[in-house]
């Protein structure tokens, strides 16, 4: 009697805890976002906005976590495992990479999102100290001996590598620029590089927090922020001539949200990212936003400089990288610390 | 009487406990050592020696080991005296200095990194004197030697405190009425005593600051060929995913600081046999 009565109330027991956890499950909403590294403080603020309009819009609770670290490094945590609902990196042959090796994601995801999946885009300029003391105005001064100029790691950040590609497209604009002119200057400025962090963030950190270097290679969007977290008492901004449009994309995992059921807030969070209230948010933090009118209001706080694409000079990303930054490339070539 | 066909221990369950260590240590030493190894012989013997014979790479070594070796034996001689302190004089606020030579085990190190380096830059309280004289400890070789020294401050203190705590007054007292005098007695007596000890607690000190990640990663400024130490290439190499690279010069550290670590044995066996003598 009391047996059937303790597996009778046992089960209505497991049946009760098992509605209220499926109720539960549907409301609250984990997603795992990983990006690259100077990207903190503006995840910080669209995931509070995107939570409060997903409880607004669903009733429903979402909480987004972060993972931040140089581009490259990130792309093969993924691979390896890390359970990233979104990825959202710096450039798009690291979520190639996603799909070529860990195949969690379809070739066509890019065409997937506007803009080739960018929601913004951004570029790469100089940081000086104050009062621009050893006088650099353009990427032809950074290879100038004496020089010592901060940049992360190619091989792990991807903010390092449109550093490493505009610095080679300058050299190929110059008179008589060639491929091997373009090499002769890159090495020489990676020469001119005391210490390469693993990431963008790193290298900040590096050139404000410790003072090393007299020039710091970085995204605009990073630069700006500097500016404006650590001061305009001590850093400037230098626009080079010209730089290369970068376009950070971002993308689903297709493979981790069908399996963790997060599809729908997942793209409703990436879709956000294109929203006015995501554009808005994106310029606030000196990302270049892609929607114009938006653009417009913010056009005063972006400095105006001539732009290349990684297309029209280097043939796209997968050429790029094979040529330059995969093992044996020319990076790993011309990268000869202490000589 | 015949003895017995097995000697019965004191102490029971001798095979049981014997096969546990075993594969306690098996688990937690022998596979990831071995795994370590065997992941670098992918690599061609030409492959391997190019990647541990970089330039870099031997001046990793040379930095990791020679900063660990001159931070052992400022331990081994300022961790002497103050052990010695400690033993023999009693002061206000000795439980207080004793708390505090803890300090360094109980302190994650990515904090002592953190607290050396802000105190050590230049614009810190202590490097904002220093650099005027010329002496900049921050993001140089000395502030990684300042770490390494800060971190293995325990080991020494801790090893000799109770040989010194044992001594016993009358081997003092002996020899002074022998006419030794007091740097005499210290040298011919109390020093071979503590020797072992001492030995002990410098080879631990210089076993923790070989492998020491968390606090140099900061104060020493990571510059190739500079200030970069042996376990920051690894981990640098594991960044760029060359796993092979990475184990490559992980089993060259290996092999170094089993060789030194031998080598001190041998000393310690000697020093206990000429101590016993």
């Amino acid at each position: 009697m009391t047996r059937s009565l303790f597996l009778r109330s046992a089960l209505v027991l497991l049946f009760a805890a098992g509605v209220t956890s499926l109720a539960f499950g549907q409301q609250a909403v984990r997603l795992l976002n990983v990006s690259y590294d100077p990207t903190r403080e503006f995840y910080q603020e669209v995931n509070a906005a995107f939570a409060a309009k997903w409880k607004a819009e669903t009733g429903g609770t979402v909480t987004i976590n972060q993972s931040h670290g140089g581009s490259g490094k990130q792309a093969r945590s993924v691979i390896d495992g890390l359970q990233a609902d979104v990825v959202t990196l710096a450039l798009a042959y690291d979520i190639d990479a996603i799909h070529n090796v860990g195949n969690l994601l379809p070739k066509t995801w890019q065409s997937r999102l506007p803009g080739n999946s960018s929601p913004y885009t951004s570029t790469i300029v100089f940081v000086v100290r104050k009062g621009n003391p050893k006088g650099i105005k353009d990427w032809g001064d950074l290879v100038r001996p004496g020089i010592v100029a901060i940049t992360p790691n190619p091989k792990t950040s991807g903010g390092a590598r449109w550093n490493y590609l505009a610095a080679w497209a300058y050299a190929l604009e110059q008179p008589g620029g060639t491929d091997a002119s373009a090499r002769a200057f890159v090495t020489k400025l990676f020469r001119n590089v005391p210490v390469l962090d693993s990431g963008a963030r790193g290298s900040t950190t590096t050139f404000v927090q410790r003072g090393i270097g007299d020039v710091l290679i970085a995204w605009e969007n990073e630069a700006l922020l500097a500016m404006q977290m650590l001061g305009r008492d001590k850093l400037e901004i230098v626009v080079p001539s010209m730089s290369i449009l970068a376009e950070p994309p971002v993308a689903v995992v297709d493979k981790v949200v069908d399996r963790r059921g997060t599809r729908k807030a997942a793209e409703a969070y990436l879709r956000f990212l294109y929203s006015d209230e995501g554009q808005h948010l994106a310029a606030k933090h000196y990302f270049r936003p892609r929607n114009e009118a938006v653009l417009a209001k913010y056009v005063h706080q972006f400095p105006k400089v001539r732009l290349v694409t990684i297309d029209t000079v280097f043939g796209g990303w997968a050429k790029a990288q094979k040529i330059h930054f995969d093992d044996g490339g020319l990076f790993d070539q011309i990268y000869q610390p202490g000589r | 009487m015949m003895t017995p066909f097995r000697r019965r221990n004191v102490l029971p369950g001798f095979l049981p406990s014997l096969g546990l260590t075993l594969v306690y240590l098996t688990l937690l030493v022998l596979i990831p050592l071995g795994a370590l190894i065997l992941k670098t012989t992918e690599m061609t013997w030409g492959q391997f020696w190019e990647t541990v014979t970089t330039a870099r790479a031997l001046a990793t070594y040379k930095l990791s080991l020679g900063a660990a070796f001159g931070a052992a034996l400022t331990n081994a001689v300022f961790g002497l005296i103050v052990a010695w302190v400690l033993v023999r004089y009693s002061f206000p606020g000795k439980r207080v200095v004793d708390g505090l030579v803890d300090l360094p085990f109980a302190m994650p190190t990515a904090v002592a990194g953190i607290a050396l380096t802000s105190i050590y830059a230049s614009s810190g309280w202590v490097g904002q004197h220093l650099e005027p004289l010329g002496v900049k400890v921050a993001f140089t070789p000395l502030g990684i030697l300042v770490a390494l020294t800060f971190i293995g401050l325990p080991f020494v203190v801790r090893t000799v405190e109770p040989v010194l705590q044992d001594i016993e007054a009358e081997l003092e007292e002996a020899s002074a009425s022998l006419g030794a005098g007091r740097w005499q007695t210290f040298r011919r007596v109390i020093l071979p005593m503590i020797l072992p000890a001492l030995l002990t607690g410098f080879t631990l000190a210089f076993a923790r600051a070989i492998g020491e990640y968390g606090s140099v990663v900061f104060i020493s400024g990571n510059q190739p060929m500079r200030t970069e130490i042996t376990t920051l290439l690894i981990m640098t190499k594991l960044e760029q995913y060359d796993y092979t690279g990475a184990t490559a010069i992980a089993t060259v550290m290996l092999t170094l600081s089993l060789g030194l670590l031998f080598l001190i044995n041998l000393l310690h066996g000697w020093a206990r046999r000429s101590a016993a003598a």
